[in-house]
């Protein structure tokens, strides 16, 4: 397996939506090139990393604000 | 043939129940759906027009283009997906504004090398966040996500925060399901690569 076989594989094997056949395949190739493990490790992490942190809170004041402007119109009939 | 029932297929989301009552005229059942939505439409819209103000217009115009809609709504595809479809071309529509006579589209293929093999192979140093304060990691993880073209920010967006699947990811964007796990590996790429700056060992290479 070569490291680009091994990258259009790798949402699969982050979903761990891999057969286990292809998932041997791949941690043999795992086994012997650095590149595609710190590929896959700091893939992970920033998937993480982003998922754990939220970027763009909506505070409740403007939440408030947004859903009686929402509701005001519906009841209007927009 | 088909003996086996799949009982699954037959559930009813919930959405169906608030929806059809809102049709029938009761606001609170959507407003429940507003409550239920408005943060994830919020940052899907924050993520593609980098612009607060219209970020936040885009959430009272998705839920109210859906409201007037509402009865068009075809309950073979989830409240949620169509939600996000109107608030995406919504948001979309907000950036071509700010970026006059530039083409701005989910669906055009950016040409990028950076979904190759990575360049870089400089391994993280271990919870690589906690050399930073909150606030500075908001900031570089904002930093960074923004240096994406916006139809790699909003399959991320979609994908790995949300959690939708690729499937549901195509569906909401009119992408194919191949351009999605295109674009998700290249935005994943290059988020990674362009993180690396930061979280990077003293050491390259060093464990």
């Amino acid at each position: 397996m070569t490291c680009t076989e091994f990258l259009a594989l790798l949402d699969e094997l982050i979903e761990g939506a891999v057969s286990d056949e292809t998932r041997a395949q791949l941690e043999k190739h795992l086994s012997g090139c650095d590149h595609c493990t710190v590929t896959l490790n700091t893939t992970r992490k920033t998937i993480e990393i982003y998922r754990s942190h939220e970027l763009y809170e909506l505070p409740t004041n403007v939440r408030d604000r947004l859903h009686a402007a929402i509701l005001a119109r519906c009841k209007n009939g927009c | 043939m088909a003996t086996i029932q799949v009982t699954g297929e037959n559930e009813q989301h919930p959405d169906v129940a608030l929806v059809a009552s809102a049709v029938a005229g009761d606001v609170q059942a959507f407003e429940k759906l507003i409550r239920k939505y408005d943060r994830q439409i919020f940052r899907i819209a924050q993520h593609i027009t980098q612009n607060r103000e219209d970020a936040e217009d885009v959430v009272q115009d998705a839920f109210l283009k859906a409201y007037e809609k509402l009865n068009q709504f075809q309950g073979n595809s989830k409240f949620y997906t169509w939600l996000v479809r109107i608030a995406v071309n919504e948001s979309l529509m907000r950036l071509r504004k700010r970026r006059t006579g530039k083409m701005v589209s989910i669906d055009e293929d950016i040409e990028t090398d950076e979904g190759s093999v990575p360049r870089d192979l400089a391994d993280w140093s271990p919870n690589p966040e906690q050399n930073y304060s909150q606030t500075e990691l908001a900031k570089i993880l904002r930093k960074t996500i923004q240096g994406l073209p916006p139809g790699f920010r909003v399959v991320f967006v979609l994908r790995d925060v949300d959690g939708l699947s690729t499937e549901e990811t195509a569906e909401m964007l009119g992408l194919s399901i191949p351009a999605v796990k295109s674009r998700l590996l290249r935005a994943r790429l290059q988020l990674r690569e362009r993180l690396s700056r930061y979280f990077r060992s003293k050491k390259a290479g060093e464990k």
